[in-house]
């Protein structure tokens, strides 16, 4: 490529970051402000003494280390009951045969485009009726069953593994469990890892979920924790502490992604997630 | 030729073992829960008193005497119109940008996709504070630009299905991830061959890029509707269906009847028709793709 046109993409890159990370740099500016200077006339100055304390006093408006807790174990239960459950039935699906299986396989993927608005009301009665309501187990079961996408993923990654390994196994009498569990899985790291980030965003972040079954505050996660805070503060539009509340809940989600990013993003890119 | 037999049933045997899970689970929380809303939508029912039956009852108050219903699905389709299609845009643009080989890429892609990675509420508070017509970000830098008067976002019905349009550009990372993986696929051989053929950098875009990548543009532009058909969180957080019900989402409106007003039975009928809606919008697409869509073989 000529240095000219390098030059232009570089410039676009940067331009394009700068939007891309403004509303960042606003919460952060936002939330070292004192709240006498969240009218201020030019909004972009930082202030004079950053208002560090915001952090503090937003922490003591609500149990956050409750809902932290709480949703670390929703997090860690449902990253263990996808990652077990999706990579048996993409094994299942790569590699046995049985009658049937790949018009099942067009099914799991015909799941995927199934809105979720529609089992909300139905499945809601029936975790009602079991007296699950205001329990975790409403949010963390279904995640042992297998999710559609990453069976797909974990089959197509199976599908890549030469049958060499399994010949060797079945020769030495192992059983299909033994040669998923000893052998394929552990190759199967790389699709563990995706998966597992994955579903962190998706439980991290899920907001309906806990907001239909969790009604005491003791079991909230930090999604409604934080959404409640805003109800509550909304009338005095408190924004410095908002935005503080708002920096540290997304304190976890910016680690897992810049410890994974590059993996992430390359292994998307790369992989190819082949459509 | 028994032995091998027997194999074959062990085999097929181990096999429905293992995708045990997915099947009671599609059996639990997929099938089960549809036939059951089925049922649901055919009543009255506000989880206390008994159920009363209606037939086609809630069905018919929909499209008669629920002017939300019309007011929601209309705002749906004008969100889903607005952000669908500048989204594919945005991701594609993003994607051919980030496809260049130049030195230090992978830093400008890790910030393009953070934001699809740290979504949630605090990203809906961030926005809604950016959208804030006297003290966000957006209108003090309109302000600065000379604009006298900047929208008011959130709080004009005008503006607010927009401002929201606008927000998920900025979460249109994961989309690019795919168009850049579907950039990569495409064979150098192919742009070659192009090139000695004559072809400019906009052919070469045109008849190269754009048909080896319909493919992906057709599976972005599919789950993209049936997400967007779907939007809730936003409104919920953000304008609770305000102003003058400008926001008030489809999902959203079920969502109310179900958990504020506890009618079940009503909310499990508008699921049902959202499902018929996201179907044929999906059958279409599947309909119209053989048209634009070029699959190799």
């Amino acid at each position: 490529m000529r240095r000219a046109e390098r030059g232009i993409a570089y410039a676009l890159m940067v331009v394009l970051s700068v939007v891309f990370l403004a509303p960042f740099g606003w919460m952060l500016l936002t939330s070292l402000k004192p709240s006498d200077q969240i009218v201020a006339r030019s909004p972009f100055k930082l202030p004079e003494t950053l208002a560090w304390r915001n952090y503090v006093d937003v922490m003591q408006q609500a149990p956050f280390h409750v809902y932290f807790k709480n949703t670390a174990m929703l997090v860690g239960l449902s990253i263990l009951g996808t990652v077990l459950s999706s990579s048996l039935c993409g094994y299942g699906f790569a590699r046995l045969r049985f009658p049937g299986r790949d018009r099942l396989f067009l099914l799991v993927l015909a799941t995927m485009m199934l809105p979720p608005a529609v089992t909300l009301i139905p499945t809601f009665v029936m975790f009602r009726f079991m007296g699950w309501v205001n329990t975790f187990k409403p949010l963390v079961l279904p995640f042992f069953f297998g999710s559609p996408f990453f069976i797909f993923l974990f089959r197509q990654f199976f599908r890549t593994i030469p049958r060499d390994l399994e010949d060797a196994a079945k020769i030495d009498g192992a059983t299909a469990f033994e040669t998923f569990w000893r052998i394929m899985l552990p190759l199967a790291k790389p699709s563990v890892i995706t998966v597992t980030i994955f579903t962190f965003v998706m439980v991290y972040n899920d907001f309906m979920g806990p907001l239909v079954y969790l009604n005491s505050e003791s079991k909230w996660t930090v999604a409604l924790g934080l959404a409640s805070l805003q109800g509550a503060l909304m009338y005095k539009t408190p924004w410095n502490f908002i935005m503080a509340a708002s920096v540290i809940t997304l304190i976890p989600a910016l680690v897992v992604f810049f410890a994974s990013q590059r993996y992430l993003v390359e292994g998307i890119v790369t992989s190819g997630m082949k459509v | 030729m028994k032995r091998h037999n027997r194999l074959g049933r062990r085999e097929a045997l181990d096999g429905l073992l293992f995708i045990s899970p997915w099947i009671i689970g599609f059996t639990c929380f997929g099938l089960g829960p549809y036939l059951f809303s089925i049922f649901l939508s055919l009543n009255r029912w506000d989880m206390m008193r008994p159920m009363v039956f209606e037939g086609f009852g809630n069905y018919r108050t929909m499209l008669a005497q629920d002017p939300l219903f019309w007011k929601s699905l209309w705002n749906t389709l004008v969100y889903t119109l607005l952000a669908v299609p500048a989204g594919l845009a945005v991701a594609l643009a993003l994607a051919v940008l980030l496809n260049q080989q130049v030195r230090g890429v992978w830093v400008f892609r890790t910030i393009f996709y953070l934001p699809a990675v740290v979504s949630g509420i605090a990203v809906l508070l961030l926005w809604k504070w950016i959208f804030n017509p006297d003290l966000g970000l957006l209108n003090a830098l309109l302000r600065a630009m000379g604009m006298a008067d900047p929208p008011g976002w959130l709080s004009s019905p005008f503006w607010a299905k927009p401002a929201l349009a606008i927000m998920s550009l900025w979460g249109v990372g994961g989309a690019m991830l795919i168009f850049l993986a579907g950039l990569q696929g495409i064979p150098a051989s192919l742009y070659e061959a192009a090139t000695i053929d004559g072809a400019n950098r906009v052919q070469r875009f045109l008849y190269v890029t754009l048909p080896m990548l319909s493919p992906v543009m057709f599976f972005n532009l599919v789950m993209g509707f049936i997400a967007s058909f779907q939007v809730f969180m936003q409104a919920y957080i953000m304008t609770m269906g305000g102003p003058q019900d400008a926001t008030m989402f489809y999902v959203l409106h079920l969502f109310f009847q179900a958990f504020r007003y506890f009618r079940m039975g009503y909310a499990c009928a508008l699921a049902w028709v959202l499902f018929l809606i996201i179907l044929a919008v999906t059958l279409i697409n599947f309909r119209v793709s053989k048209h634009w869509v070029y699959y190799e073989n």
